[in-house]
């Protein structure tokens, strides 16, 4: 998996069509479009209470859809048979935003859940590879034996992230990574996460409202608005664009302060996926 | 189709040569994992180690291949990972271990039963410390630090006693009912042999109001509404909205444990009431159709023969029976840690002394009024 192109031919990894979900009256998506391919990562913006991380849900078949259909990795969650089910549960990570670890496990014993439910491995080996998953994403070594609510804001998010790798999945979903993060961590997390990308071979789709990680690793981002995709593009494309709710996205206050930090700080690490986008 | 996860070993005496084959993803490396610890922990001269023919190839081959490079250098011979793929290689590199392996943490296996005595007694002293400073933090009341708000509080009074008194009555009332009728069957059974069955009254009426009515009630009230308290309690603990309150100025106690402390009180009483109530209900149900002693009968031998005191005894014991359940509940609770696994704790903890410390008292009352003469 991992030798493959990127860029050169787009498989398409996640494909969503006409999806529709709403809770009672209320409709969040109203026929919702996405693709997502193959080794990019994909930022996904919108309002709060948009809808994002119902979509979110919705393909990881945890929120009920109304309609439509969503093929993950050439599979079908509505029709997939057991057994394909279970190989394709294992080809997928997910981070969430609150990273939803178990609270009465320690960060290795954390990372070791999915590899137990699912892999015949050795105890030395699993505490190795544990460890190998937690020095990647960044902790310090000590941190295995720790238990969640010892952890920093921030150390959360890499152990949830460690926990989402720890099967080697190829898409990886992101529910606002770098939420809750200092700058520095955040960006460190930016960094952590297209490095994986590149040398995994990972397709993301992440949620974010950060505006740095999207000038950062996105690749491409689309836009969630009134319950469909409005638009995806590139960084930009975003700045072209004149609908008045991405102009004020993309180029408000907030927007040219990162902006014009851009040039200088992150000149570096953003060049390489730029190059390649574009 | 690739073949299998294998690895061929071509020994010269210069260096060996690995070369790796089949599926070398984490799903795999079981099969070849023992097979490479047994060559880091022979004599290798140097090693080269080939994954080109790999099928596919992640973070676990990576760390298969890069525990061979740490082993190699650490014995100080010559190491190289070949792949015409360079992705490969750079995986391998990413998945470096900094600071080496880390030993797995120690569990100590035996525990000292004298440690663990003392560990019971101080944390039995604690809790009654902390007891104390509930009732004494409680008894300031629900002011805030402003002194404002103290009526306020009525709202969420009259909501715990609704929760915790109104909708505990049915299942209550069934309970009682069904022991007073059994212990009128039971008695009835017995005293027959003696021809007095009328004793049944008496042994019912001072057995139901004196001990079982406020036990009974008590022991439902700690399970169903004392788990409750430390559940919220533990929650609100967890999620830090306990120190939201302190910061905004209010007094957690006297928000959070003073209203409950108090419908508790107020209500417990009322629920063995309740209970007497219905256990003599069920007692005159079974009495009319098994020892053919008519409602009108019973009552009356209610009214002569049993003192009202009885009924005083029971009733009195109930809002002690209440501050127990209340403290215990909101001691567990503030002692919630950080894991799901320490509120479930709690909360059993919180139920089973509840049980234990109601009993106990039940038992001090017993001898405290006999000595009285009640």
């Amino acid at each position: 998996m991992a030798q493959k192109n990127k860029r050169t031919h787009k498989n398409i990894v996640l494909s969503v069509r006409d999806i529709n979900v709403s809770f009672g009256s209320h409709h969040v998506l109203k026929g919702l479009n996405l693709d997502v391919f193959e080794g990019e990562i994909l930022g996904f913006v919108g309002g709060s209470g948009s809808g994002k991380s119902v979509l979110m849900r919705t393909i990881l078949d945890l929120a009920q859809k109304q309609s439509g259909n969503i093929q993950i990795l050439g599979e079908d969650y509505d029709t997939v048979s057991v057994e394909n089910r279970i190989s394709l549960d294992r080809r997928m990570g997910v981070l969430f935003q609150h990273g939803a670890l178990f609270s009465s496990l320690t960060v290795k014993e954390n990372i070791q859940v999915p590899m137990r439910e699912y892999l015949n491995l050795s105890l030395q080996l699993m505490d190795e590879l544990a460890q190998v998953k937690i020095e990647m994403v960044g902790l310090p070594a000590l941190a295995a034996d720790k238990y969640p609510s010892e952890l920093s804001g921030g150390m959360i998010k890499r152990v949830a992230l460690a926990r989402a790798l720890a099967l080697d999945p190829e898409l990886v979903f992101l529910d606002e990574p770098t939420s809750g993060l200092d700058p520095i961590g955040a960006a460190e997390f930016d960094d952590l996460i297209a490095s994986l990308r590149d040398t995994l071979g990972l397709t993301v789709m992440m949620v974010t409202h950060d505006l740095d990680s999207l000038h950062a690793v996105c690749d491409r981002i689309a836009v969630l608005r009134d319950g469909v995709v409005l638009t995806t593009g590139t960084m930009r494309d975003m700045l072209k664009e004149t609908d008045p709710w991405i102009v004020s996205y993309f180029q408000g206050k907030r927007a040219r302060a990162a902006l014009d930090q851009k040039p200088d700080m992150r000149k570096t690490r953003s060049h390489s996926q730029h190059a390649a986008v574009e | 189709m690739p073949g299998p996860t294998d690895i061929q070993i071509v020994k010269s005496n210069a260096v060996w040569t690995l070369n790796a084959s089949g599926d070398w993803s984490v799903k795999a490396i079981d099969q070849i994992d023992d097979k490479l610890r047994s060559i880091e922990d022979s004599n290798f001269p140097a090693i080269i180690i080939d994954t080109t023919n790999v099928s596919s190839f992640d973070t676990g081959g990576a760390w298969l291949v890069e525990r061979l490079r740490e082993r190699a250098t650490r014995k100080g011979c010559s190491f190289e990972h070949r792949d015409t793929n360079k992705k490969r290689v750079e995986l391998a590199k990413v998945v470096q271990l900094s600071s080496g392996l880390v030993p797995a943490a120690q569990t100590r296996p035996f525990q000292n039963p004298l440690e663990l005595v003392g560990k019971a007694v101080s944390s039995a002293w604690q809790d009654f410390v902390t007891g104390c400073y509930l009732i004494g933090s409680s008894l300031k009341g629900s002011k805030s630090r402003s002194r404002h708000g103290g009526m306020r509080r009525v709202t969420s009074l009259v909501n715990q006693m609704d929760r915790m008194g109104l909708r505990a009555v049915p299942v209550i009332a069934l309970m009682s009912f069904l022991i007073g009728a059994i212990i009128a069957q039971q008695g009835a059974y017995q005293l027959k042999f003696y021809g007095e069955e009328l004793l049944t009254v008496y042994l019912v009426a001072i057995l139901h109001f004196r001990e079982i009515a406020v036990l009974l009630t008590s022991v439902m009230v700690a399970g169903r509404t004392g788990s409750a308290i430390t559940a919220e309690i533990g929650t609100m603990k967890m999620r830090e909205e306990i120190d939201a309150l302190d910061v905004i100025g209010l007094n957690p106690v006297g928000v959070l444990i003073f209203p409950r402390l108090l419908a508790l009180i107020i209500v417990l009483p009322i629920l063995t009431l309740i209970s007497d109530i219905a256990g003599i209900a069920g007692a005159i149900f079974i009495s009319d159709i098994y020892i053919d002693i008519s409602p009108t009968q019973f009552l009356y031998a209610l009214n002569t023969e049993v003192e009202i005191v009885h009924l005083y005894v029971g009733l009195a014991k109930a809002p002690f029976m209440a501050v127990l359940i209340g403290l215990i509940a909101a001691i567990e609770g503030l002692k919630v840690g950080g894991s799901a696994e320490s509120l479930g704790q709690r909360t059993t903890s919180a139920v089973v002394k509840s049980i234990f410390a109601v009993i106990l008292v039940d038992g001090l009352f017993s001898i405290f009024f006999s000595v009285i003469d009640i």
